[in-house]
């Protein structure tokens, strides 16, 4: 009994090294959502594209499962992750656009350069909207269920990496749901 | 490759991409009590974007916003309590500077008290071993007679 508690302290330490570094291994930058299985908050915003009559709003969502990709002209990471998404869209993942905290004509200018990936994009001028998503900066996207519920928020941009090993896994499983 | 790529190009792609929006500047309530109570509910919270500023300190462009929305609320007649359950519900617990006492969090609060306290307790049993005298339990009638007869033997010798 008394040999054990002489190597207490060496356990002690052994335990709390492991447990600091799983704390290394994790992204600070990657908050949880707290709209995780929540149903997306309500809203409404007006449209990016010209001759669009619609923008987006929750009511869009909902059917299937789809993206909720937020976006924005002077976003660096939304450059990188744009052909990607251009490429989903190709294969058919519908994919809505948040144009976030964007000059007017910004959004519209950027996919008509860019090209455009979105099914439906709405303008979220003042941000506000951001906020509600609990949206830290952008790229970023969330999986919404057919329900309307999100389901996964992804922070940054998408690449094909990811893609593969975290978001269409999840798409996929909710497809399945149907 | 890609990775090498892409470091590559991204000073190119930072160049040539617009400016993100500056922040918003403040507008600071008329009411300088109201406006008082909004910058204390600031200095509580945190910004997400760099994550060991409160919103009062941070530059960033969506710290910037959150103190808009703060007066606002507070504006609407908001309580603080209602202020920040409102930030809560967007960006988590993780938005309060001091987080609240609840089963997640009782071993961050309680955790220092506990290891002093185990602390004191392993320099207290340590003390009071060291001051106890140890007891003298006198020799078996079996020890003792050997005991003399060790020393019978040096005598001798």
């Amino acid at each position: 009994m008394r040999r054990l508690l002489f190597f207490a302290p060496v356990a002690v330490l052994v335990v709390l090294a492991g447990l600091l570094w799983l704390g290394l291994r994790r992204d600070p930058a990657t908050l949880p959502s707290t709209l995780i299985d929540q149903p997306l908050p309500a809203f409404e915003l007006t449209a990016v594209r010209p001759g669009d009559t619609e923008g987006l709003s929750t009511d869009d969502f909902g059917g299937r499962p789809m993206l909720l990709n937020v976006f924005a002209s002077w976003c660096v990471g939304c450059r990188v992750e744009h052909p990607f998404l251009m490429e989903l869209s190709r294969q058919g993942v519908i994919i809505q656009g948040l144009d976030w905290k964007d000059p007017p004509g910004a959004g519209a200018a950027w996919l008509a350069e860019h090209g455009d990936p979105y099914t439906l994009v709405g303008d979220d001028p003042d941000g506000r909207t951001g906020i509600d998503l609990g949206v830290s900066g952008a790229p970023e996207t969330f999986i919404v269920d057919a329900n309307g519920r999100v389901r996964h928020r992804h922070v940054g941009p998408i690449t094909p990496e990811i893609w593969e090993a975290e978001l269409r896994p999840i798409l996929q499983r909710l497809e399945a749901e149907g | 490759m890609k990775r090498l790529a892409l470091a590559l190009i991204a000073p190119l792609l930072i160049a040539t991409a617009p400016l993100p929006p500056a922040p918003a500047e403040d507008r600071p309530l008329a009411d300088p009590a109201l406006e008082a109570r909004a910058q204390a509910i600031h200095e509580s919270l945190r910004c997400v974007v760099c994550q060991n500023e409160s919103i009062a300190e941070s530059g960033a462009v969506l710290a910037a916003d959150l103190r808009q929305v703060v007066r606002e609320r507070v504006a609407a007649g908001d309580s603080d309590e209602e202020v920040r359950a409102f930030m809560v519900a967007r960006y988590g617990d993780f938005v309060l500077l001091k987080p609240p006492f609840e089963a997640q969090t009782w071993l961050l609060w309680l955790g220092p008290f506990l290891v002093v306290l185990a602390g004191a307790a392993a320099v207290a049993a340590y003390l009071r071993r060291r001051r106890q005298t140890p007891e003298v339990v006198p020799l078996s009638a079996d020890e003792q007679t050997r005991l003399d007869a060790l020393m019978a033997e040096e005598d001798e010798r």
